[in-house]
């Protein structure tokens, strides 16, 4: 007689459960991930342990009839940002915004508003010290790194956009579509993404691993970026913080962004 | 078992075959999700989550809300739900795959799903939800399988299957829990941020899921002459009603907060939603509308003459199976993300293939839920001698 529908359900959830069992007992003999053994970054790269943004707000006051944000430029061009018209559907790395929208907390205070009109300020990832994106993906797609930067996996994203929802400072975009309609000019130095995964500012770690400071950095004709590892003494960036005032975004969430803002 | 689903009236087949024509839409319109991205949603950098992640809210709620009837039937003996509990599981199982499905059509990379399980995250909630999900699937299958597959046979469950039902209660409040706190611990959405978010869950789980039970229960009773139990309506009725209470309650709290400390970032999601904020008022209608259906609710769960009157009844349930869906479905998600980070508002507004997709996994739900009570009724039904006699129903 033929196989009972019975036996034949029993079978093939037993081959089913078999294969899940047989993958999860692999994956657990093989433990995760093997860690890269022996990794030792290049003579010429740079190196810190907390690298940070200061952004002299001043000079963006100043020049931003003459500068044409070369910073914003450099980075969509060297890091293939695709130029979508839907604004909804945009994606930025690095732009610009006035004080309200990038201080909405500090923007009550009329007094301050007034005095900090008309001025570009430069927003991005923020690269923060204790990220809620980092704290929420389920894959570790995004990850901190050891020298501060929050990293992106765009093979390991799954598109969830917990990320996103997580993040305060609104610093991160998704490709609702295949981004590579949208690019006229593709550097070859950077890879371009796929639809349906998240991307930010990655501090530019691909630059940072030839010796080259950040893009935005490079390009500000006015050096109104100021690029440092906050745990070195000696670098510029604590120099500056140490002589001049300086604010983050949303201090209160305990995040510990790493840009500042000189304010005075 | 699966004979029983096989074979059935011509209601029933139309039934299915028009569910399954939703699902082919559904999946019509997926496919053009799959081949252009997301980007067909109505969703945008601003308000990355939508309707997909709002319906899946909601229903991990209804899912959870099966506990109300199987805690009391297995922990305190409560026979008066004897009928209904394989309802109340069946009920879980269906929502928790159209859960499931809701995530799959919202992953940008769906086919990277199983990265989840590949590298483990314990801290990050979805990595939690995944698991209780999928736990909560199981165990609902085995339990309501095995229940109604022992009454098929004409014999008491299998005493090795006690821990199982004990563990799917302990385990259904736990998924709503976890789901709760994917929002109630992201420090930038302060709609979001409030150590209530995770009791107003359970609360409106515990009315929409046996709402919806009362509602198919009584259904089934016209359709096909299953009949729950008065007293089980009765007792689910009142379940319905105070877990509303409680939820509505719970709202009234959070609005308490919000306008009596002043603080701007507590009260411009909630002016948003209800009176509009900035010029733009698009939910103001729909969340005016939950609030009427609300009220409707309670009055007729609350006056005992309409909580017994079967219409009525009826009528209560969908309102606060409505109410709770709007309120906890997309005023929940675009209450979060509105005003933005940078308190400037983008309006979402779902697109038809949105729509189209989420009414696909609803059919979908549907579809597997109607098998599955199909099967249920006729087991019952067989192990029961009815007869009709001048439309009056005789039972032993």
């Amino acid at each position: 007689m033929a196989i009972k529908r019975r036996d034949f359900l029993k079978l093939g959830g037993l081959t089913l459960v078999g294969t899940a069992a047989s993958a999860a007992v692999e994956n657990l003999l093989i433990k995760g991930e093997a860690k890269a053994e022996g990794y030792t970054s290049a003579p010429e790269s740079l190196k810190g342990k907390r690298w940070a943004f200061v952004i002299d707000v001043k000079k963006c006051k100043e020049n931003q009839s003459t500068c044409g944000f070369k910073c914003i430029e450099a980075c969509n061009a060297y890091h293939n940002i695709p130029n979508i018209p839907d604004p909804k559907k945009e994606i930025k790395w690095i732009w610009k915004d006035n004080f309200e929208h990038a201080f909405p907390e500090e923007s009550t205070n009329k007094y301050l508003v007034e005095k900090l009109e008309g001025i570009p300020f430069i927003l991005l990832c923020n690269h923060c010290e204790n990220p809620p994106c980092v704290r929420v993906c389920p894959t570790r797609a995004t990850f901190k790194r050891e020298d501060g930067i929050v990293m992106m996996d765009y093979h390991r994203c799954i598109g969830c956009r917990f990320c996103m929802a997580a993040c305060p400072y609104g610093a991160r975009s998704f490709n609702w579509y295949d981004p590579r309609k949208y690019l006229s000019k593709v550097n070859p130095l950077y890879p371009t993404r796929t639809k349906g995964v998240v991307e930010k500012c990655t501090l530019c770690y691909e630059r940072l691993a030839d010796g080259k400071v950040p893009a935005c950095v490079e390009a500000c004709p006015a050096k109104a970026i100021i690029f440092g590892d906050l745990n070195d003494p000696n670098s510029e960036v604590n120099k500056v913080l140490e002589e001049r005032m300086a604010i983050r975004r949303k201090e209160e969430l305990g995040t510990g962004p790493s840009v500042f803002y000189l304010i005075d | 078992m699966i004979e029983k689903a096989l074979r059935g009236s011509k209601k029933y087949w139309l039934w299915l075959a028009f569910l399954a024509s939703i699902i082919f839409i559904g999946f019509l319109c997926y496919l053009k999700q799959w081949k252009v991205g997301l980007g067909i949603t109505g969703m945008s950098r601003d308000v990355s989550w939508g309707f997909y992640i709002a319906n899946f809210t909601f229903l991990v709620g209804v899912a959870a809300g099966a506990v109300m009837i199987v805690l009391p039937y297995y922990w305190h003996n409560y026979k008066e739900y004897g009928k209904i509990t394989v309802l109340g599981e069946f009920l879980a199982v269906a929502a928790v795959l159209m859960c499931m499905l809701f995530i799959f059509v919202d992953l940008g990379q769906p086919m990277r799903a199983l990265n989840v399980l590949r590298y483990p995250t314990p801290h990050s909630v979805f990595f939690f939800d995944a698991c209780v999900l999928s736990g909560y699937l199981l165990l609902n299958i085995l339990c309501g399988w095995t229940v109604l597959h022992s009454e098929y046979k004409g014999t008491k469950y299998p005493s090795w299957l006690k821990p199982f039902i004990y563990l799917a209660i302990l385990w259904a409040p736990s998924i709503h829990i976890v789901t709760a706190f994917i929002y109630q611990g992201l420090p930038g959405r302060h709609f979001w941020l409030t150590a209530v978010m995770a009791p107003r869950f359970l609360a409106s789980a515990f009315c929409a899921g046996p709402a919806f039970i009362i509602i198919a229960a009584l259904l089934l009773k016209r359709v096909a002459n299953f009949d729950p139990g008065k007293k089980a309506i009765e007792a689910l009725s009142k379940t319905v009603a105070y877990a509303f209470i409680i939820n509505v309650l719970l709202f009234f709290f959070e609005l308490f907060t919000s306008f009596y400390s002043g603080i701007p970032s507590h009260k411009a999601p909630i002016k948003y939603l209800f009176v509009g904020l900035h010029g733009h008022a698009e939910w103001v209608p729909f969340m005016w509308a939950a609030a009427i259906l609300a009220a409707v609710a309670i009055i007729l769960l609350v006056i005992p003459a309409t909580r017994k009157n079967e219409a009525t009844l009826v009528l209560g349930c969908i309102a606060v199976f409505l109410a709770c869906w709007i309120d906890k479905g997309i005023g929940l998600i675009v209450g979060g993300y509105t005003p933005t980070p940078f308190e400037t508002i983008t309006v979402y507004r779902p697109t038809l293939p949105e729509i189209g997709i989420a009414l696909g996994v609803w059919a979908l739900g549907f579809f597997v839920l109607s098998v599955l009570y199909k099967i249920t009724i006729e087991v019952k039904k067989s192990k029961e001698l009815v007869v009709k006699y001048n439309g009056i129903l005789f039972k032993k």
